[in-house]
């Protein structure tokens, strides 16, 4: 795990100190509300339905369990004793008072956590691969990089008032687990025919109102130019992004209106430019942070089979462990989708336990995936009994892993000032409908993805079922979208005609999974299916 | 009806204005029609609210209720969450508030 240097404690430990004044102020009326929000923005305090929220980084996903105790404390302390894991690998509390802000801050640096950058126009959290340092089919662990990202976009001047959020997501592996190509930037790490690593640059990706896959810009900028590309990257856009209006100055716009041939010039032009400027960081930082991710001390004669004669287990390994690059071992998934709960809450006391079993059993790690679960990274085979009955006892043993059941939801209507309409009773009633049909095996891997607005928090686009909450004259209404992926098959889904209402929608998503189940042909998921018999005979089975 | 509606400062907690204070039940709230901005500037220069604005409702069962669902969701509490709204024990406020 990285661990703070003296640079970053003593910048995380000055913000808090600064924020404590500005509360302070605002407090006792020294500044107006017009005054402070951006300044509590810049330290991820937003005002939402039931109080004020507070949005918690969780960089590239990855916990210690300090972390995730403190995480608890918090929960406990200061809110009403649980937190929201979400799609951008953070935690969001839904409860906190403004007097207590900067004390939560200040319980954050104790274990090297922040708020900073979670909201407002600068280079936002960086999320990478939640099996980073695990997954047997990366090329290297993708982290480093996600780290030395993370420096230069912390406080980077320039870059703190651009035309809008930026998001970034560094992979190096075929296979994306992070949407990689749903981000402004997604950084793919690879290597070239000489066998030097590099950097795939993607840029113009995004969701929200105008979903865009991004193009590929450059497919190999080499290692120790990685920081510079990134600066003309962002460069370009911050002299052109479409300040003068909010709906069109994400990048992917300006990547969309300029073309991706002509971005991609403007960015040679500009990374030519400042080749010379010394913008990157020595070659040898890169290895100081690689350091900290180093390997855990595998045990490499570990026994590589799992004794599987308990069934109820045996299920939960089917689905919900992952192969893991020594072969002793797994990555496991704790599900924070318990039928008929709410997606990605999880109570302190569930935090506490996911901390002490990642103390126990996977090397005191921990990461926060984007699908709204907790995995545990490094489990030895021979613990995977242990760690599941703990599990299951707890409520945390879902056999659900990117099944119907393992749905995305944003929190809608019922905590988030911007929505249209609630995400999370439509979740949880699918998830009721398809645990009592029994069809939640069978149906396989099928990723639903539910946002209460356009802005598109909960990944609808990337669904392969897709449901946007929209507002039909006052009364909550749902699109339902069919066939998008943010997976390496990335693609956009597609609505399927008029919205349902709330009971409608359920019986819409059984409907267009009882068309695939007639239809499939052998070893197809429901997006295969979908890609390979078009949108009309769901569009028949739906409207007739 | 108009209700003024914002969120208390230190706490922000949903609040609504009574005529005379701000409470956190909407049962309390009084129509303001014709007088809402100045309320606000007055209650918002003396810190006693936080970015106050006006709703429009209509009585049911002789309480306010506010028109738009995203304001009743405020008012109560998250309809997923029942133990944390202002009303946990009263099997009918989701229909109140949907
Ligand atoms: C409740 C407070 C929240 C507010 C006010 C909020 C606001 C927004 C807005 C305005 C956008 C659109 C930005 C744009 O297209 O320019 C957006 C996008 C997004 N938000 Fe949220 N959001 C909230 C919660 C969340 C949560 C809980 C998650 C994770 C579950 C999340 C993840 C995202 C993602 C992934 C996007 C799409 C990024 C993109 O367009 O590329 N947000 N959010
Ligand atoms: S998609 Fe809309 S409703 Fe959902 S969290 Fe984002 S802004 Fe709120």
């Amino acid at each position: 795990m990285y661990e703070y240097d003296q640079y970053d404690q003593a910048m995380v430990d000055a913000r808090v100190e600064e924020f404590r004044d500005q509360a302070r102020r605002r407090l006792e009326g020294k500044l107006t509300e017009d005054q402070f929000k951006p300044l509590r923005l810049m330290n991820g305090l937003y005002l939402q339905l039931h109080a004020y929220m507070l949005r918690v980084a969780v960089p590239y996903g990855t916990l210690d369990s300090r972390q995730m105790h403190a995480l608890a404390d918090i929960a406990d302390k200061y809110d009403r004793g649980y937190g929201h894991f979400t799609t951008r690998q953070n935690i969001q509390y839904n409860w906190i008072k403004l007097e207590d802000a900067a004390d939560i801050l200040a319980d954050l640096a104790k274990v090297e956590m922040h708020a900073i950058q979670t909201s407002g126009n600068c280079i936002r959290n960086i999320s990478s691969d939640h099996f980073a340092g695990a997954a047997a089919d990366e090329l290297v662990d993708p982290r480093p990089y996600a780290e030395l990202l993370r420096q230069w976009s912390s406080f980077h001047p320039e870059f703190s008032y651009l035309p809008r959020k930026f998001k970034i997501a560094v992979i190096a592996s075929e296979t994306d687990r992070a949407a990689m190509r749903l981000h402004d930037i997604g950084i793919n790490i690879v290597t070239n025919e000489a066998g030097e690593l590099g950097a795939a640059f993607y840029v113009g990706g995004g969701m929200g109102r105008t979903p865009m896959i991004a193009p590929c810009i450059n497919p190999f900028v080499p290692l120790d130019r990685l920081v510079t590309y990134a600066e003309a990257c962002l460069r370009v856009y911050n002299r052109y992004g479409r300040r003068d209006n909010k709906y069109k100055a994400r990048i992917k716009i300006l990547v969309h209106e300029l073309g991706a041939e002509e971005y991609t010039r403007q960015v040679e032009e500009e990374f030519v430019h400042l080749l010379d400027q010394g913008v990157e960081p020595p070659l040898a930082e890169l290895e100081r942070i690689k350091g900290y991710f180093e390997d855990p001390a595998f045990d490499t004669g570990a026994n590589a089979r799992i004794d599987r004669s308990d069934p109820d287990f045996a299920v939960w390994v089917d689905r919900n462990t992952v192969e893991h690059k020594e072969p002793g071992y797994v990555s496991a998934v704790i599900s924070l989708k318990p039928v008929g709960g709410i997606p990605g809450d999880a109570t302190a006391e569930q935090m506490r336990l996911m901390a002490d079993l990642a103390k126990d059993y996977s090397f005191d790690e921990l990461r926060v995936m984007h699908t709204q679960n907790i995995v545990l990274p490094h489990v030895r085979k021979a613990d995977l009994h242990a760690l599941w009955a703990a599990l299951d006892e707890a409520g945390l043993g879902s056999p659900n892993l990117d099944t119907v059941e393992d749905i995305i939801a944003c929190p809608g209507l019922d905590y988030c000032s911007l929505a249209n309409a609630r995400s999370i009773p439509i979740a949880q009633r699918i998830a009721e409908r398809f645990a009592a049909n029994g069809k939640t095996g069978t149906l396989g891997e099928l990723k639903l993805k539910i946002s209460g607005c356009i802005n598109a928090c909960g990944h609808h686009h990337a669904g392969h079922i897709g449901i946007l909450g929209v507002d039909r004259k006052g009364v909550e209404n749902y699109q339902l979208l069919l066939g998008g992926s943010e997976a390496e098959d990335v693609s956009l889904a597609k609505i399927t005609g008029p919205g349902f209402d709330e009971n409608g929608i359920v019986d819409a998503v059984e409907t267009v999974t009882t068309v695939y189940e007639n239809e499939r042909q052998d070893g197809e998921r429901f997006v295969d299916t979908y890609r390979r018999i078009g949108m009309n005979p769901f569009k028949e089975a739906l409207y007739g | 009806m108009r209700l003024l509606t914002g969120n208390d400062l230190k706490t922000g907690a949903v609040t609504w204005w009574t005529g005379s204070d701000w409470s956190i039940h909407v049962e309390d709230a009084v129509d303001v029609t014709g007088s809402e901005d100045e309320i606000a500037r007055s209650e918002e220069a003396a810190r006693r609210v936080n970015v106050p604005y006006a709703v429009d409702a209509e009585l049911h069962e002789g309480s306010p209720r506010p028109s738009h669902i995203k304001e009743r969701v405020r008012a109560i509490g998250p309809t997923v969450r029942p133990d944390l709204t202002l009303k946990p024990a009263d099997p009918e406020i989701g229909n109140w508030v949907i």
